[in-house]
């Protein structure tokens, strides 16, 4: 891989994490539990395709072939794609995405904060407006993990339902290869690894203060990052890119 | 009033520091975290602020329209209290 | 004070232009009215979600998806806060959904129209969106504070919305064979059901007469047709589409236009729950209600446990 391609992959890689997450979160809009969270949780849908956007711009430019930030978003099948797992998987009820989002605001702060150091400035640049955005995401999650883990019976049973059902795609957020492992020498990528203990340590005090609690099990999903992805993002990607599909000359 | 879209509170918004915080609507929530993060999300959407109040709004006492003549009206007559009463000769200039 | 005194403030103050406030006297008639039109349009705003957010999944560039979720996120935010001008008035969130959810309320007929293509989203924001707008501006000099207040607010952020749309227009007039038929497909389908928003015709509208002379209303629903209808066509013409209503001529005499009644009969029926989609939009809305009840149940008794002490109920 040259290193044109390496920063691809992973500007890629960081692209589609939000793009399809942002698609998730957009199907909640006008469906919301109530009024003044519907509009919260589209605020967060919001920032999430805003830092797709920019991320999507810069993997173009940095591939260089004629393809813009939405031939990327639309034209590219489902074996291309190289989000992670979590990300696309369904809404559920508001417990388990209130749950996925936190997992990964919590992930994404400390992401940005590592990113906003990079050497390559573009990057740098996202991450460090991302930062303040995603901070705000986790302080709201975060505070809904709580009132669901220690609200009523029900809601108690359905965010632990939830993490029983979400924590084995947890690990592919701090999954490396050679893509990042070569960009992290250069000073370009931000090494997971070395933030999992703190992100862990962090999601552990938030169980707590919930009253969940994490399963035991350590087996953890993986794939995403290579294309071998759950059965839902079909659906999801034949749905976003019906029209540019259907009319592949149209311009919108 | 409280329902099971939780209570009303009042939303205080100021648009700069220094400038006063102004009422600029209500909402509901459950929680004074939840109240504060809702302002946020609906009534600073466009860059209307920069600090928020929020307030229950069954805190607030608010006075009467019956009040209108006994709070308000006494007033009318006390010209002394506005800076126009007052001659001041035009030697002086702007005071 | 007696009543008839009461009445001859509220009254005075109509006259002088001044404001009602919540707490000020108001004749029941007055509230009751008030309650109804406030609510309606807070549920038209709500329901209003539906149709557009069909396409929020399917909006074909990340701009146009940005700029959708912009849109519907702020006719909830419209939504509620008109719910919270109704609340001013004794009423309750509770119960007003509850008219809704049940069938009992009403909201524009309009949003029992179903959106078939992506021109359609084009089509609401520019005509659906610039009728609203017609009613908007005029409710913000209403004579209920709250309401008006309210309006005020919409007002300003409705500004974007008729623009957005009016953009996915010219896209799709100016692009490809198939985007410009779609364009002419979707103001053919929009074109009537919009002109119905403004409500019946000022000889048929049973609460035109006591909206106008509480100054809730400042023009009549035919008053407000005509404005729009003189204002689209020239768009209509830009776009070089045809607007679907063979009667429509150039009246020198009125300095507007002549144009056709939308078919009332079909109005009254969406009206009364036989549009093509009362049911899914109300389907749609109890669905969410219902989903949400358990949120709302968790947050009430979570905020119970940790209730600080000056919200001790």
């Amino acid at each position: 891989m040259t290193s044109q391609e390496t920063l691809y992959t992973y500007t890629l890689r960081l692209a589609d994490n939000a793009l399809v997450l942002g698609q998730r979160l957009s199907e909640w809009t006008g469906h919301g539990p109530f009024l003044e969270e519907d509009l919260a949780l589209t605020n967060i849908a919001l920032d999430t395709f805003g830092t797709a956007t920019s991320l999507l711009e810069y993997a173009a430019k940095v591939e260089n072939k004629n393809r813009d930030a939405d031939a990327l978003a639309y034209r590219r099948n489902e074996r291309e794609f190289c989000n992670i797992l979590l990300v696309e998987q369904t809404n559920g009820d508001y417990a388990k995405t209130i749950l996925r989002q936190s997992f990964i605001d919590a992930f994404n702060i400390l992401l940005y904060t590592e990113l906003a150091k990079s050497k390559d400035e573009t990057l740098a640049g996202i991450a460090q407006k991302a930062i303040k955005e995603v901070s705000y995401h986790f302080r709201h999650t975060s505070s809904w993990v709580v009132r669901f883990g220690d609200g009523t019976e029900e809601s108690h049973n359905k965010i632990q339902d939830a993490l029983n059902e979400l924590w084995r795609f947890t690990g592919e957020l701090f999954e490396m290869d050679e893509v990042e492992e070569a960009l992290v020498k250069q000073g370009i990528a931000v090494d997971a690894k070395s933030f999992q203990a703190k992100w862990e340590t962090q999601l552990d005090e938030l169980f707590a203060k919930a009253t969940l609690k994490k399963p035991e099990t350590s087996f953890m999903q993986t794939g995403g990052r290579k294309g071998l992805h759950t059965e839902h993002l079909g659906y999801m990607l034949s749905e976003m890119q019906t029209l540019p599909r259907m009319l592949p000359d149209a311009k919108w | 009033m409280s329902d099971s879209q939780g209570p009303i509170w009042e939303v205080f918004v100021q648009k700069k520091a220094g400038q006063p915080f102004v009422h600029c609507g209500s909402l509901h929530a459950f929680d004074k975290e939840m109240a504060l993060q809702n302002a946020r999300d609906l009534y600073t959407r466009r860059n209307e602020g920069m600090s928020l109040w929020v307030v229950p709004s069954a805190a607030i006492t608010a006075s009467s329209p019956e009040d209108i003549g006994s709070f308000f009206e006494p007033a009318n007559d006390k010209v002394y209290r506005h800076p126009t009463f007052y001659q001041i000769p035009d030697a002086i200039g702007h005071m | 004070m007696e009543n008839k005194n009461f009445e001859d403030v509220f009254e005075a103050k109509l006259v002088k232009n001044d404001m009602i406030e919540a707490k000020d006297w108001m004749p029941e008639n007055y509230r009751k009215h008030l309650i109804r039109q406030i609510s309606q349009h807070a549920h038209s705003e709500i329901v209003g979600m539906l149709p557009e957010g069909n396409w929020i999944t399917r909006a074909p560039s990340l701009r146009a998806k940005k700029v959708l979720l912009a849109k519907v996120q702020d006719e909830g935010g419209h939504g509620l806060y008109l719910y919270t001008a109704a609340e001013t008035l004794g009423t309750s969130r509770d119960e007003l959904l509850d008219a809704l959810h049940t069938g009992k309320a009403k909201y524009s007929s309009i949003f029992n129209y179903p959106t078939l293509t992506w021109a359609d989203i084009g089509a609401i924001g520019w005509l659906v969106d610039g009728a609203a707008i017609m009613n908007q501006v005029m409710l913000q000099r209403t004579s209920y504070g709250p309401y008006a207040r309210a309006m005020v607010r919409i007002c300003k952020e409705e500004s974007f919305h008729q623009r957005q749309g009016y953009e996915i227009m010219t896209h799709l007039s100016f692009g490809t064979k198939e985007q410009k038929e779609m364009a002419q497909d979707a103001l053919n389908r929009w074109w009537f059901p919009t002109l119905m928003m403004f409500g019946p015709p000022d000889s048929e509208s049973p609460n035109s007469e006591n909206a106008i002379k509480w100054r809730i209303k400042r023009e009549t629903n035919d008053q407000l047709r005509q404005r729009f209808v003189d204002q689209t066509v020239a768009q209509i013409e830009y776009l070089g589409l045809t607007l679907p209503d063979k009667g429509l001529k150039w009246n020198e005499t009125k300095k507007g236009y002549d144009y056709s009644e939308p078919n009332w009969v079909e109005f009254k029926n969406v009206i009364s729950g036989n549009g093509p989609c009362n049911k899914e939009r109300l389907a749609a809305r109890n669905a969410s209600h219902k989903n949400g009840e358990w949120v709302r149940a968790a947050a009430t008794a979570y905020a119970k446990k940790n209730a600080e002490p000056f919200m001790a109920a």
